[in-house]
């Protein structure tokens, strides 16, 4: 077996690493990969393009970002502080344990492009725990708020994954009863699904119980 | 009927605006880098079926090399201030809530109506595509809510959608260009090279350890690919099948199930899945690009475990 393509994940490894810019990392690995499993410059490009532009559909989601910018020209990130503010109980990890829920219980019901990180995180969520955590303890210094602002993307990418497979209809369903069934065994996507159940209930568990330590390390921190 | 084509073709005349609007604003010393970037964007999404697959090729090394020479920056649209922002929120109240609604209700009783109606028989969207269908005119639907409501200047989307593009910049790009390098690593037979070492560490006979194997191994090599979709064929035909479910007697849907969800756990613990971990990173302007993925870590982990440990439990009563 023809073991030099592993040079190219090597590459990827250190580039990442060494935080080198990673266009130029995925590059340069793409191009090493295609050489060492023996094709010719002019394929690998042409395998590279080809792979892009098959794509394309990952570029799609920026659509929404003129009315996202928009929204924020008219306060909507202000606002959404301003309603956490108002809410006497609120704090950061009662908050991001509310959007981990909604999160699941949506992604399992079909609704996984509801939200996500340029509709709901930049906008709502992420305005919201900043504002409930300085409701906590007075202004962030700024690794405190990176911090904040780290946990409402990791809520709403736990969310997502740990949710959406419960879902029978979703691609990764789909491509484990084709996977499967290729060697016989024919599952239907509902019986696949139920077992998604157990591993979505402990991600609630444990990533709840992290966004809720998150509250109290905040209140340490105001002290 | 309506196809991802016009969807290609709506984001490319975004992009395209966005190109222009960059080559004018004299703020960004780079402003050329970025309008050759988006612009190229915009060609890929309105033309990259005609020019062949060697001139994508060379439109993705180009923007490789545009973004990794750091020639690209970011500019200053015009905006309005945080003071400004204050005011509107104050003078809009809650009501500011109701357009960014529209999209995720559009997509909601969209996907509803077309698949519990009988109006997807009509044929209107392209067969499976239809939340992205619905994704683009909840967008529409959106910006025209907003200029009858909330009259802003006629340029104010394009340059408010510039100014989010340029704070998130090759980021935007770089998911892509990583599903494009799984492409190329699934050509060079990496997934068989990987399938056949970890098939080469199990010890003989041990259930446990070879469904630790697999858990590891599906998170382990979802983390190189940046996708589990990816690594579940490969671990499924290196020891699922054969050693779970065939010598062991493993319940296939148990082994199926949590096994994707095992490599979903790898997904959050590494920088080649960017458009979960770098993307966020780069929109909420954190200082350090991998932010996100160090607040997954005591996730991933822990959750890993009891993954192996469910696979362990439920597949072999």
């Amino acid at each position: 077996m023809n073991y030099w393509p592993l040079l190219g994940i090597l590459l990827v490894v250190i580039g990442f690493a060494l935080r080198l810019n990673p266009m130029l990392v995925v590059t340069v690995a793409a191009l090493a990969t295609g050489l060492l499993a023996g094709l010719d410059l002019n394929e690998v490009i042409s395998t590279f393009g080809k792979a892009f532009n098959d794509n394309r559909i990952i570029a799609i989601v920026w659509i929404v970002l003129p009315v996202i910018g928009l929204l924020e020209r008219f306060g909507l990130q202000q606002r959404a502080a301003a309603v956490i503010r108002g809410m006497r109980n609120a704090t950061t990890g009662r908050l991001l344990l509310l959007y981990l829920a909604y999160r699941q219980v949506t992604a399992a019901i079909g609704l996984h492009s509801t939200a996500g990180h340029p509709q709901t995180v930049r906008p709502l969520v992420a305005p919201m725990a900043i504002a409930a955590a300085e409701k906590q303890h007075g202004a962030l210094d700024p690794v405190t708020s990176d911090k904040v602002k780290s946990y409402a993307a990791a809520t709403d990418n736990v969310g997502l994954f740990f949710g959406e497979d419960i879902f029978f209809a979703i691609g990764s369903i789909v491509l484990i009863q084709q996977t499967l069934l290729t060697y016989g065994y024919n599952l239907a996507p509902l019986q696949l699904a139920l077992w998604a159940i157990p591993t979505a209930i402990a991600a609630f568990l444990i990533h709840g119980g992290r966004v809720l330590i998150l509250d109290r390390s905040l209140r340490g921190v105001g002290r | 009927m309506i196809t991802l084509q016009w969807l290609y073709m709506l984001a490319g005349a975004m992009f395209g605006a966005f190109a222009a609007l960059s080559a004018t604003d004299r703020s960004n010393a780079k402003r050329l880098g970025n309008a050759a970037f988006w612009g190229l964007m915009a060609a890929s999404l309105l033309a990259g079926d005609l020019i062949g697959d060697f001139g994508n090729g060379l439109l993705v090394l180009t923007l490789a090399a545009l973004a990794g020479f750091g020639w690209i920056g970011r500019g200053s649209p015009p905006t309005t201030s945080e003071a400004e922002r204050e005011g509107y929120s104050a003078r809009f109240g809650n009501r500011l809530f109701l357009p960014a609604l529209i999209i995720p209700a559009t997509a909601l009783l969209g996907t509803l109506l077309y698949n519990y109606t009988p109006l997807g028989g009509l044929g209107l969207f392209q067969e499976k595509r239809e939340t992205y269908v619905l994704l683009g005119l909840g967008v529409l639907l959106a910006l025209l809510t907003m200029f009858l409501w909330l009259r802003p200047p006629a340029l104010a989307p394009l340059q408010e959608g510039r100014r989010l593009i340029d704070s998130i910049g090759w980021a935007a790009v770089l998911p892509q260009m990583l599903a494009a390098l799984g492409v190329l690593f699934a050509a060079a037979g990496v997934g068989e090279i990987i399938g056949g070492m970890t098939q080469s560490v199990i010890p003989e006979g041990s259930i446990f350890l070879a469904v630790t194997v697999f858990g590891l191994g599906m998170a382990g090599f979802t983390m190189i690919m940046g996708n589990a979709f990816a690594a579940f064929p490969v671990m499924a035909a290196a020891i699922g099948v054969p050693l779970l479910i065939r010598d062991f007697g493993g319940d296939p849907a148990v082994v199926g199930a949590i096994g994707m969800l095992a490599g979903f756990c790898g997904t959050l613990m590494t920088p080649m899945a960017a458009n979960f971990n770098l993307v966020p990173a780069a929109l909420l302007e954190l200082q350090d690009q991998y932010g996100v993925i160090k607040a997954q870590l005591a996730t991933a982990i822990p959750l890993l475990v009891v993954n192996i440990l469910l696979i362990y439990f439920l597949a072999f009563p």
